[in-house]
């Protein structure tokens, strides 16, 4: 290692950026790269695993379990699709819309509240709605649980909606408010100036403003509530209802062995969100890294 | 200041009555409240008692299920378990992906590093359900695991997740498989904020790569790298999804964990009482180490 930089050290006074120790190729780096292509392999290889099983017939999973399918039985994915999957599909495309519209509606009032206006008990508020943050639902459950039943909810859309809302409102409102806190206070003036309720300067004015970290949010809250399990699986019993994630387990106990057809309905069910990556790539990370970051 | 000068162009105007500002954080304040903070506190209250889930009532027990807890090797194998996996997750999760993030945007690699970091990444965007049940097809006795070590002579005829040494395990490395790439990227993005005159300028005063990596970049990703540890030992102390689909605990009870042992107490044996109280332990766990955890940065950037 010393060596090489030494070396470059001299040659760096002709040529500073192209010939610098970081672009060099050594027994270490082709050691490191040989690590990135394992780890490449195994973190790719059971997901085209689990693609070509999927187009198996259920014999073939079991006697030729590396090869590729003989024929391709794309007619698992319409089986696969008609024994169930689509109405978890379904179900899970409708919480997840539901649960962004309510989460983001509630938030963004509650944002616009505390940005604009001071009142008594202000800072509790904007501490009790961050401070959710702190709380996972698991340690919540129980009483949550009783929370569902006495509202007469359990086993109905809201018993998830509800709770995804309460349990992402706090980086909701986090990132919307400190947007919010940005756009600078004349445009509230202007609007107020030009006889605006307060409700049409949030519509005409903050919203269309606020597109980019909307949608961000937006990515957030779908990522969360189209993995969602521990709630839908506690909260809801009808198979009607179920998500992707507490449908899939259904699908399973009812197949037996016939893999190849359950490989087919984790394709379907993984799909939507890596599609939704690789066309959103960018806000999708921008999404999730600071949702951690100020999680 | 700026309200009062609103109030004095708009005279009645009704919008700076901090009534409505009270109406805009209202709707936030109650379902907050109802699935939040109320299940939180009424969750101690919950630990005294003795219920099941469809009857109204309650038995007094006082400290029982407190004591019952203690003495319970059912939590003491949990424990055991979440300590695995906090472990674990802080070697793959932690360090290695701050080390992992490095390497991706040394500008040797940056011709590639597009391609895996985005491969990588996959796993994150897949439910954890469904990795579960890709990964019971992998371990299986029969599985892609054996059926790849038969190719080396390798004779395993058991599955890896019928073995109560090795299910917990399993269940483990399955969720660093799931979520390395999801802390590389967090690490990524906060590397990329370091400005590149930085790292040349050191390199030019003759810094090697793990020079650089020691002195450059760990002070400078210092922040996230403790928000990237809160967030994986806490979450390897809540740890249920993973757990309850692979392997649902069992052996026995032998990969059983927290949250997944609650979930058993309460919905299957309809001790509600008792969850109860496994969920106060796994809250005050989880306090404890983020407030350990926030005392340590602190004395870090002292």
């Amino acid at each position: 290692m010393k060596k090489v930089t030494c070396s470059v050290k001299k040659k760096k006074i002709g040529f500073p950026k192209f010939n610098s120790s970081r672009n060099q190729w050594t027994l270490g780096t082709v050691i490191i790269l040989f690590f990135l292509l394992v780890y490449f392999v195994l973190v790719i290889y059971p997901l085209i695993w689990m693609i070509l099983s999927s187009l198996k017939t259920e014999r073939e999973f079991f006697r030729n379990i590396w090869g590729f399918p003989a024929e391709f039985q794309w007619e698992n994915y319409s089986k696969a699709w008609s024994m169930g999957i689509s109405d978890y599909f379904l179900n899970s495309v409708f919480v997840t819309a539901c649960t962004i519209a309510t989460t983001i509606s509630i938030a963004v009032l509650a944002a616009f509240g505390l940005v604009l206006y001071d009142f008594k008990g202000k800072n509790l508020i904007l501490l009790l709605g961050m401070g959710g943050m702190m709380f996972s639902a698991q340690v919540a459950l129980i009483p949550l649980y009783r929370v569902i039943q006495n509202l007469r909810i359990h086993d109905t859309y809201w018993a998830m909606i509800l709770p995804y809302t309460a349990f992402r409102m706090s980086i909701s409102l986090l990132l919307i408010r400190s947007y919010f806190l940005s756009i600078p206070r004349e445009m509230y003036e202007s609007g107020v100036i030009d006889g605006c309720s307060s409700l049409g300067i949030l519509y005409h004015i903050y919203l269309p403003m606020s597109k980019p970290i909307l949608l961000t949010v937006s990515i957030l809250i779908a990522y969360y509530s189209w993995n969602e399990f521990l709630f839908s699986i506690i909260f809801i019993d009808s198979r009607a209802l179920k998500t992707i994630p507490s449908g899939l387990m259904v699908f399973r106990d009812a197949l037996n062995t016939d893999y190849a057809l359950l490989f087919a309905g984790l394709t379907i069910s993984a799909l939507p969100m890596v599609l939704l990556f690789i066309l959103m790539q960018k806000q999708f990370i921008r999404g999730l890294s600071s949702g951690a970051v100020k999680g | 200041m700026m309200m009062q000068r609103t109030t004095r162009l708009q005279g009645k105007k009704r919008q700076k009555t901090p009534w409505s500002a009270y109406l805009y954080v209202f709707p936030m304040v109650v379902l907050m409240g109802v699935f939040i903070y109320y299940p939180i506190f009424v969750n101690f209250y919950y630990t005294l008692y003795n219920f099941s889930a469809f009857s109204l009532s309650h038995t007094f027990v006082g400290l029982g299920n407190i004591r019952l807890l203690l003495s319970d090797p059912v939590i003491a194998t949990a424990l055991r378990n979440n300590i695995f996996y906090c472990l674990i997750s802080i070697g793959f999760q932690v360090l290695l992906a701050l080390g992992l993030a490095f390497i991706l945007e040394e500008p040797l690699y940056r011709r590639f590093s597009t391609v895996f970091r985005t491969t990588y990444f996959i796993p994150v965007l897949i439910s954890m359900t469904i990795v579960a049940m890709l990964f019971m097809q992998i371990l299986s006795p029969r599985g892609l695991l054996n059926s790849f070590l038969s190719l080396f002579g390798g004779k395993v005829r058991t599955g890896w997740l019928g073995r109560s040494s090795s299910a917990i395990f399993c269940a483990i490395f399955m969720s660093q498989w799931h979520s390395m790439g999801y802390t590389t990227m967090l690490f990524i993005v906060d590397i990329q904020k370091i400005p590149t005159e930085l790292l040349e300028a050191a390199e030019i005063d003759g810094a090697n790569r793990i020079q650089r990596f020691l002195k450059i970049v760990v002070p400078l990703v210092r922040e996230m790298f403790f928000v990237v540890m809160v967030t994986t030992v806490s979450g390897a102390f809540l740890v249920f999804n993973d757990v309850y689909v692979l392997t649902r605990g069992g052996p026995g009870n032998s990969s059983t964990t927290l949250a997944v042992y609650m979930y058993d107490m309460a919905f299957t044996q309809d001790r509600m009482g008792y969850a109860s109280t496994i969920a106060i332990l796994m809250f005050v766990i989880c306090v404890i180490l983020a407030l350990t955890q926030r005392r340590l940065l602190r004395t870090g950037k002292g």
